[in-house]
């Protein structure tokens, strides 16, 4: 080891914080460029921190807490485009209309939605639930019959299941013919909360 | 300017984004990884031979100019890249653009030094500092990588596009010419 080689290693710097700031910076920087495909940021919720995904056809993903934020967004590389960057600032809207529907001052989202995750008929069961108003409900067997087969209210549940946008698009507000609250993919509990937060339940 | 390295070196290969090699080497990838974890990953490494390359002050541009370029390409990137070589040849191609922006903002000025601070404020030698911006931007990238950042000459030759012998005839030639320089600032 000669003094030359000393020297140069003193040349490496630290660069931890100044590479953080660069590369919150270029979230930025590649949205002005049009190169950014999947915009993500978080917003706390009573249920903790909720994962939103947008692209510029609307909002794409939303995922609970218990979802892994890395599958989400390799699904998302995956399925859409493997652009995805953390931008708060592209979900700045989204984050406010979240906060005011918890804070019960909201009762509809303005945003569109990117259905690029979901396909065929999943999507239609998917749409009808979208046009179900806060405050009132519907059922396995109708969202059935508006996506095109009423007899296929099972198949309509598996899609409510898979909804890749909850909250927004209110697969809460779908339930059992006869009256039970029927199943939640996020938990039961969410979805009890959710319409006691619309006014359905007590 | 040019490189006297044992070997003739080979035609310079300018890595672009779009037309860089991709090397097997992690076949578990299936899948190209979201942008976002691939920024996390290298963000450091790409900042320290920036810095470490063509200064602080100049550092951040460069930095967003690699990120732009990659993420331009990064679509079409084969899975099973090296995506650290890859970044690395964007970020070597990023900081020669910007030696060659300099040297020709520089002929009329010519006893004006280049005012690029230093990676850091301390620590690093001035001298050293000085004959590192004196060294053809083939050398000076070749050095970095190899003698800053410890990066093996594969990855070297990868980044600045050579061949691997010509990697090391680089660093080599540069370290050379700094232990000179650094030799006589120490004389005086």
């Amino acid at each position: 080891m000669t003094n030359i080689d000393a020297a140069l290693r003193r040349l490496d710097q630290d660069a931890e914080d100044p590479s953080r700031q660069a590369a919150a910076a270029f979230a930025d920087a590649a949205r002005t460029a049009g190169l950014l495909d999947v915009a993500y940021a978080t917003v706390d919720s009573p249920f903790g921190p909720l994962l939103l995904a947008a692209t510029r056809r609307g909002l794409v993903r939303l995922a609970y807490p218990n979802e892994p934020v890395d599958d989400a967004l390799q699904e998302l590389a995956a399925e859409v485009s493997p652009r995805v960057l953390e931008s708060p600032a592209a979900l700045d809207d989204l984050r406010r209309q979240l906060d005011e529907y918890f804070d019960g001052g909201r009762s509809r989202f303005d945003t569109r939605i990117d259905w690029s995750l979901t396909k065929g008929f999943t999507t239609r069961v998917l749409r009808a639930t979208a046009r179900v108003p806060f405050g009132r409900v519907t059922t396995y067997r109708e969202v059935a019959g508006k996506a095109g087969n009423d007899r296929a209210y099972r198949a309509a549940g598996n899609a409510l299941g898979s909804n890749p946008i909850p909250i927004v698009v209110p697969c809460h507000r779908v339930l059992h013919s006869g009256g039970g609250l029927g199943g939640y993919t996020g938990g039961l509990d969410r979805k009890e909360f959710l319409l006691r937060l619309e006014g359905v339940l007590d | 300017m040019t490189t006297q390295g044992p070997k003739p070196r080979p035609p310079r290969r300018r890595l672009t984004p779009e037309g860089s090699r991709a090397f097997p080497e992690r076949m578990e990838r299936t899948a190209i990884p979201p942008f976002s974890v691939f920024l996390e990953e290298h963000r450091s490494l790409v900042y320290r031979f920036l810095a470490a390359t063509i200064g602080r002050d100049n550092a951040d541009d460069a930095f967003q100019e690699t990120f732009l370029s990659a993420l331009k390409a990064y679509p079409r990137l084969r899975p099973d890249s090296n995506l650290r070589a890859w970044v690395m040849a964007i970020a070597t191609n990023k900081a020669m653009d910007h030696g060659r922006r300099v040297q020709r903002r520089a002929v009329p000025v010519a006893e004006v030094p280049e005012r690029a601070a230093p990676p850091q404020d301390d620590g690093a030698d001035p001298g050293l500092w000085a004959a590192v911006r004196e060294l053809p931007p083939l050398q000076r990238a070749a050095v970095v990588h190899r003698y800053v950042l410890d990066l093996p000459y594969a990855e070297v030759a990868e980044a600045i596009g050579t061949s691997e012998e010509a990697a090391r005839a680089n660093a080599y030639e540069g370290r050379k010419k700094l232990r000179a320089a650094l030799k006589g600032t120490e004389g005086r």
